[in-house]
């Protein structure tokens, strides 16, 4: 692969100022959109020219997945790394599968898709740390991130995984991999998946609720 | 009668009463059960939680993994419609650009209102919390006692169903035999801060919240509540009996489809519009009061926001219910040569004296929680056990007046976007299969402890119409004026230093940072969402906007059975009080109808 074209950031940094513009719109608008954009279908590319929030009536009863209600705007390179990036964070084990087997990286995509001011601020935060990570491993490895073997992966991400131990030069990088692991995480454990391998076993009808079991007594030294 | 739209509305109706949540909705049902002819306006769509309440989705259903945006405040899967601090197209402005002179104003446009997302908490007032002034000094003394409203109490709490325990401690009513439903056994997380919060002295005790534990006893209750009407006790008992019991899963606030939890539109509404004398107009935002010649209200001029029209309606007596902020609004934009600072505002109190609770919050992650073996801990869709204000003898050593009760929460709630996230201080930051290790032994270990403390009505905190802002109605809007006394921030200091020492009792340790100062960790006014004041009540004319009964002292055949007459906030959270003060008051409206004095 070749050296990463740093024209690719321009498109990116576009796509903020419009997303800021469509902020603005949705905000005017969004009683009026929110019905019509529920059901629009996402475009190819660019699509997020139409993105407005769900509105402050949306349906609360229909199942969504990204994509639903705004388009999703990942080019293939940042889905690329994105997914790798993902399954760095959450690999499949014997208890659950790789997070890229859950769509999150079509969650990740929703995030910073989305029209509200928190979205985009945090658009700004991966879109540019994914381009960096793409270019840094290209620097390391003459590779695309999603190329890596797992100790080249371990080379990059041990250098930005935590944030007060990070060098001075990765410190940027290091706030997009926490923010990356939060959103990464936050996908991950929101599917069934994932509730069932954190250990959540709620979320079903009972006819007493009978408290903390035995075991847990036990463990909290309450028995 | 039922759900109407504007043009289907009677010439005339006995009663007006202008919103539907918990003060129009216990308004309203405790008039047509009594016979009197009511029409209901709400400024928001009609709502139908049975049909609307999204009960077994996952955060992975919803955009956004369910988290809050601006759009919805409270997450995505939160029942409130077309609501929030901001309303589009509904704005309200501060008269100061200060951060800590700000006062948040919470709606919700819809059926029911606050109801249907609201905590559920339901809290007595104290004999104290009626008579502060006669006790430091500080602020008014309600015209009433507790034992006026006790009786209310009792019924309110019978009517929606109230889970929790008598505790005998001081300022924190008992009821009486039959008014409570079980309380839910402890969670994990609340069974150790009950253990380790008694050896700090501080007593964790079974929370009160308005939740079907059980079902009600449909057999007696109705008689106790309308004894001599055969009809209402039959509609009551039918109602009841198509509310079922809490199945112990999915949270309060997104409302609740089997109607186990309170909310106006599955326990005021429907037996009140079974009535057949109660017509509901949604949609309907009132503007102003309109009055005759003799200074009695005829009614509301109010604007159909389908079709943008302005209706006048007519009544012989106008109850406003809009929530405190809100009727405010309506009497001081019912403006005329006659009244030239408003409705029922002769004593120039009307949108003095706002209050909200006190708020602040600090977690904290307990090792002891860690690893637990996975167990259902969704309860009751919200808190089982809670900390009453158990202080009060050390009232002159604290620094501040008055107290708060700590609420907390925590543990295997279903899994949101927080479920693992920031947990980098805990972990190095780890990624990998150490995450995935990491996340199940850290899930469930976070806690949270949130203070809601009694704010003391002061001469800086109020509302009036702001002289050049209308809202997308025409409807000129409200300018809120704000500021927290010492006594306020001393005591979120206060909350601040105990949840760090329950956290650290615990074996935990504290997230983030203690705010010794208080200033910082005080929550803004009216984030609580617990408005109060404005059309306080009183003896005196002069010193007050109603009297005891929540009736105007200006105006015989208009009333206010909101927030609006409280006097003072005490730390119990106020939607139990306003039911009961509104059923206080709607019996006394019945029996002024029947002498003919309204």
């Amino acid at each position: 692969m070749s050296t990463p074209d740093r024209s690719q950031f321009s498109p990116l940094r576009m796509d903020r100022r419009v997303a800021i513009k469509w902020m603005f719109t949705a905000a005017a608008s969004v009683a009026i959109l929110d019905r019509a954009s529920l059901g629009a279908e996402p475009a190819a590319t660019g699509a997020a020219k139409t993105a407005v929030g769900y509105g402050t009536d949306p349906d609360l009863i229909k199942i969504y997945k990204p994509g639903d209600v705004w388009a999703l705007t990942f080019t293939d390179a940042q889905r690329r790394a994105a997914a790798s990036l993902c399954d760095v964070i959450i690999p499949a084990d014997a208890k659950s599968p790789a997070a890229s087997a859950l769509g999150v990286p079509d969650f990740i995509d929703e995030w910073v898709s989305a029209p509200y001011p928190d979205h985009v601020k945090d658009r700004a935060t991966v879109v540019d740390g994914l381009a960096w990570i793409d270019a840094e491993a290209q620097k390391r490895f003459t590779n695309d991130f999603a190329d890596l073997v797992a100790s080249q992966h371990r080379a990059i991400c041990d250098d930005i995984c935590y944030t007060p131990k990070a060098k001075p030069e990765f410190k940027k990088a290091a706030q997009f991999f926490a923010k990356f692991r939060d959103l990464t995480s936050g996908g991950f454990y929101t599917t069934p998946e994932g509730m069932k391998d954190i250990g959540y076993v709620g979320n079903v009808p009972l006819a007493t609720f009978e408290g903390p079991t035995p075991a847990v007594l036990k463990h909290i030294g309450l028995a | 009668m039922p759900i109407i739209t504007a043009s289907k509305t009677q010439p005339t109706y006995d009663v007006i009463v202008v919103g539907s949540g918990a003060g129009g909705g216990q308004t309203a049902y405790t008039l047509v059960m009594e016979g009197v002819k009511v029409l209901m306006l709400e400024a928001g769509r009609n709502y139908d939680p049975v049909k609307e309440t999204p009960m077994f989705q996952t955060n992975g259903q919803a955009p956004l993994r369910g988290t809050s945006t601006p759009d919805k405040p409270f997450g995505f899967h939160d029942s409130t419609v077309d609501g929030g601090w901001q309303v589009p197209g509904e704005p309200y402005t501060s008269a100061s650009n200060a951060p800590e002179r700000q006062f948040w104003w919470w709606r919700a446009r819809m059926l029911g209102g606050r109801t249907n997302h609201w905590g559920r908490i339901a809290l007595r007032n104290g004999p104290y919390d009626f008579k502060p002034y006669s006790r430091d000094g500080l602020g008014l003394d309600w015209p009433i006692s507790y034992e006026d409203v006790a009786p209310y109490y009792d019924k309110v709490e019978m009517l929606i169903g109230v889970y929790g325990a008598n505790t005998g401690m001081e300022n924190t009513p008992d009821s009486p035999a039959g008014c409570l439903l079980p309380p839910p056994k402890a969670r994990a997380g609340e069974l150790l801060s009950q253990a380790r919060g008694k050896k700090l002295g501080i007593p964790v005790v079974p929370i009160r919240r308005a939740v079907l534990s059980v079902k009600q006893d449909a057999d007696n209750i109705p008689a106790k509540l309308h004894p001599k009407n055969p009809t209402a006790q039959r509609i009551l008992a039918q109602a009841m009996r198509e509310r079922a019991a809490c199945f112990w899963a999915t949270p309060c606030g997104r409302g609740c489809s089997i109607k186990a939890n309170y909310q106006s539109t599955t326990v005021h509404l429907p037996p009140a519009l079974a009535t057949g004398n109660l017509d509901i107009l949604p949609n309907a935002m009132v503007r102003e009061i309109t009055m005759d010649e003799n200074g009695k209200a005829t009614g509301v001029i109010c604007i159909d926001k389908i079709t943008g029209e302005e209706r006048t309606l007519k009544a012989r007596v106008v109850v406003l219910a809009a929530s405190s902020a809100e009727s405010v609004r309506i009497l001081l934009n019912s403006k005329s040569t006659r009244y030239p600072d408003g409705l029922a505002n002769s004593s120039g109190l009307v949108g003095k004296y706002i209050m909200d609770t006190v708020g602040a919050r600090l977690g904290g992650q307990i090792p002891l929680l860690e690893n637990l073996p996975a167990h259902n801990e969704d309860g009751a869709g919200g808190n089982h056990v809670y900390v009453p204000w158990w202080l009060y003898k050390d009232a002159s050593k604290l620094g501040f007046a008055r107290g708060y009760h700590i609420e907390l929460g925590g543990g295997r709630q279903m899994p949101g976007m927080g479920a693992a996230g920031g947990v980098d201080a805990l972990t190095g930051g780890s990624y990998g299969k150490q995450f995935k290790e990491d996340a199940r032994r850290y899930y469930g270990s976070f806690m949270g402890f949130a203070g809601r403390g009694e704010m003391i009505p002061n001469e800086d905190s109020f509302c009036d119409i702001d002289p050049k802002v209308r809202d997308k109605w025409g409807i000129p809007v409200l300018r809120f004026h704000w500021k927290w006394s010492d006594h306020e921030t001393k005591q979120a200091a206060h909350m601040q230093r105990t949840f760090a020492d329950l956290i650290e009792a615990m074996g935990g340790k504290v997230r983030g940072k203690r705010d010794a100062t208080g200033a910082q960790a005080i929550e803004p006014g009216g984030k609580i969402i617990h408005e109060v004041g404005g059309t306080i009540m009183g003896a005196d004319p002069k010193k007050s906007v109603t009297n005891q009964w929540c009736q105007t002292w200006d105006v015989k055949n208009l009333f206010v059975t909101d927030g609006g007459p409280f006097v003072s906030n005490a730390d119990k959270n106020p939607t139990l009080t306003i039911m009961a003060l509104a059923w206080r008051a709607s019996d006394y409206l019945l029996g002024e109808m029947k002498k003919g004095n309204l």
